[in-house]
């Protein structure tokens, strides 16, 4: 069976400098992996990549997505396709209300796809579901996307986007950052609630206890670039107890 | 021979210099207004066209780009005004608001809706006012010295509106001054003034519209005075025809405890120039004084802003958007000037311009002058592309470049488009932002 997501000997530069140094990574459909690794290790130049962000130049490798060209994809491509990244710090956006933006987002991916729009109060009524599993505010989407939302409200809102277009793929890039533990509860609750038999999944994190929520089949250690060890779900407890010093040596 | 002589007279001037001689003896007023224009247009005369010598009009070189001077327009024949009064105004028509129709820079009383007017609420054609020989300029005497078009607008102008509104008289229904032009090479001086009593309450809008392809030139004046404790709301739409000269101003004098709000929104035009100066004279007053312009192709528009605080407790909130697409020109010229009674000043002002292109331009000259030392008082300016991030994070969730990039210029324009209270008057803006981003 073709997998999900095919990365092979991906190699991506920022401003010269290397950043992805021959990654090789495999997702199928209904997995679910974590990759962990130090700072500056490329967690999220990996997701920015696969995403499609511009500011990244590929110097070698391949991506696979349900063995399409992943490269080839303008990022709203991508996102047609089910790419979704959970963005690390999701960005505010003045004067556009979450609702519109939410609606824009649909309905473009529907139209890509050549599926329906789906009318105004069918797309309400499923934003309020989703809204209310996700402890969202009703109000909060009235406002304008992410402006003045705490830290929690941000991931929330990005769960509850993941579960609105319900992606193949979902990116996390390191969805822990900024959440305390109540908020980080309910996300990977709202995580939890899409894993499905058809969806893949890639938790980025550098802090084992995310894992603990949102548990992994495969754990991965990023360092330097590249996947320097895979393991099952234990590895993630062994790299909180032994930290990531033993691979920045290694990539060194 | 003087070494330090003026330089030469352009074309323009000399043009003005005869439209003046050929208007005068039929403009509207007597002995007083006479000599009011005279000395007008002998300090116009003095200064010339205002162009980048001047500090105020350093970005706007009208003495360079005023090729000409046209001639007053002629009054309009029955024809045109009856089909006029139909369409001017465009989308704001549709809103109910009293409209008041000037064309050609003559206020058309037979085809204004004049009908139920609110207790409180009187109208008047400045035509008639100036035949009376009441002055032309209650305001902004002294600006006029400093700003050539202004004193030209005195020299010159026939017609406008006057409404005055009683005190503690609220009119439900704004009122819509729209001003339509029909000729080419032709030009509309006008001067409108509203007093508006204490305590009442009043929206206002203009619109100024005209022919596209079609060269004419536009000088308009409005002096507003707002009485202590009157809540005035007031927009100024700009959507001249795309070869048009527009020179506006707004001369406000804004009583204690008042609320008073403008925006203006500017699309059309070739060359736009409005200034507004914004005296809050009384205590306690709360402004905001906003602008949203949308410039492509070779536009220039530079909006030129001065606002007093002359009185203890004043806040005002100033923001200005602006959308440069092509090669058009934007330019903002603001200056908040707190005066030493005017303790307690809270005053902010916010100008942002966006570049949708390599070639489009935007100056900026934000200025404070305090004089007070007990206030609150900032400004902050921005020029730049669209944010990378922003579209990206569009891009991410499968909107195609095109519709984020609308999505994000609509936004941009948003954030003062949505202060505009009467919920009509926002939607029209609203879906004129969104054309205008569909069209370019």
């Amino acid at each position: 069976m073709t997998p999900l997501l095919q990365i092979r000997g991906l190699e991506a530069e920022v401003a010269g400098r290397k950043i992805l140094n021959g990654l090789d990574l495999t997702v199928n459909e209904g997995e679910i992996h974590a990759i962990m690794g130090p700072n500056g290790a490329g967690k999220s130049t990996l997701s920015h990549v696969l995403a499609g962000k511009p500011g990244y130049e590929i110097t070698g490798g391949e991506v696979l997505f349900r063995g399409e060209d992943l490269l080839a994809m303008a990022p709203d491509e991508r996102a047609a396709k089910g790419v979704f990244l959970a963005f690390q710090y999701p960005i505010e956006i003045p004067g556009v209300a979450t609702l519109t933006f939410l609606r824009t987002a649909l309905n473009a991916q529907r139209k890509k796809r050549g599926e329906e729009e789906l009318s105004s109060p069918d797309l309400l009524k499923r934003v309020r579901e989703i809204a209310k599993k996700l402890g969202v505010d009703p109000e909060m989407l009235r406002r304008p996307l992410n402006v003045g939302f705490s830290g929690g409200e941000k991931k929330r809102n990005e769960t509850l986007q993941m579960a609105l277009l319900e992606p193949r793929l979902c990116i996390l890039d390191e969805t822990d950052s900024g959440l305390d533990i109540d908020a980080l509860k309910v996300v990977a609750n709202g995580v939890n609630a899409l894993r499905a038999p058809e969806r893949g999944m890639i938790v980025i994190t550098h802090y084992q206890r995310l894992l603990d929520y949102i548990v992994p089949d495969i754990v991965h250690v990023l360092a330097a670039g590249r996947i320097v060890r895979t393991g099952a779900k234990e590895l993630a407890l062994e790299l909180e107890a032994t930290g990531y010093a033993q691979y920045q040596g290694e990539a060194a | 021979m003087n070494v330090h002589a003026r330089p030469a007279k352009t074309a323009a001037e000399l043009a003005l210099a005869g439209v003046y001689r050929d208007a005068r003896s039929a403009l509207p007023g007597g002995t007083a207004v006479a000599a009011q224009r005279n000395a007008a247009f002998e300090a116009f005369s003095g200064t010339g066209l205002p162009g980048s010598r001047l500090e105020s009009w350093k970005y706007t070189d009208l003495r360079r780009l005023m090729a000409d001077a046209l001639p007053l327009a002629p009054p309009p024949d029955a024809a045109t005004r009856a089909a006029q009064a139909k369409t001017s105004g465009g989308p704001l028509a549709g809103l109910g608001l009293r409209r008041l129709v000037i064309i050609d820079g003559a206020l058309d009383l037979a085809h204004s809706d004049l009908a139920d007017l609110e207790p409180g609420l009187a109208v008047r054609a400045m035509a008639e006012v100036l035949a009376s020989d009441e002055p032309l300029l209650t305001l902004g005497g002294s600006a006029s010295v400093t700003n050539p078009t202004l004193a030209l607008n005195a020299a010159l102008a026939a017609d406008g509106v006057v409404l005055s509104i009683a005190p503690g008289a609220v009119i439900a229904r704004p009122i819509h001054l729209a001003f339509v032009n029909t000729g080419a090479r032709v030009a509309a001086y006008t001067r409108s003034r509203v007093v508006v009593g204490a305590d009442a309450m009043v929206a206002l809008v203009e619109s100024h519209e005209g022919p596209d392809g079609a060269q004419y030139q536009v000088n308009t004046a409005l002096e507003l005075v707002v009485g202590d404790g009157a809540r005035v709301d007031h927009v100024k739409v700009t959507r001249e025809g795309n070869a048009a000269l527009h020179v506006g101003a707004l001369l406000a004098e804004v009583g204690a405890r008042t609320s008073f709000t403008t925006l203006g929104f500017t699309v059309g035009g070739a060359l736009i120039r409005n200034d507004l100066a914004i005296r809050l004279a009384g205590e306690a007053t709360v402004a905001a004084i906003r602008g949203v312009s949308l410039l492509a192709g070779t536009q220039h528009a530079d909006t030129s802003l001065t606002v007093d605080h002359a009185a203890p407790g004043g806040q005002s909130r100033e923001l200005f958007k602006t959308v440069v697409d092509d090669r058009a020109r934007a330019v903002f010229q603001g200056r908040i000037n707190v005066r030493q009674p005017a303790q307690q000043t809270d005053a902010k002002m916010m100008v942002r311009a966006l570049l949708l292109s390599d070639d489009a331009r935007a100056d900026s000259k934000p200025e404070l002058e305090i004089f007070a030392d007990d206030v609150q008082c900032g400004h902050g300016s921005t020029v730049g592309p669209m944010d990378e991030q922003l579209k990206f994070y569009l891009l991410a969730r499968g909107i195609p470049e095109q519709q984020a990039k609308a999505l994000l210029i609509q936004a941009f324009a948003a954030e003062a488009v949505e202060t505009v209270a009467h919920e009509g008057l926002r939607e029209v803006l609203s879906d004129a932002t969104a054309r205008w981003v569909q069209e370019r």
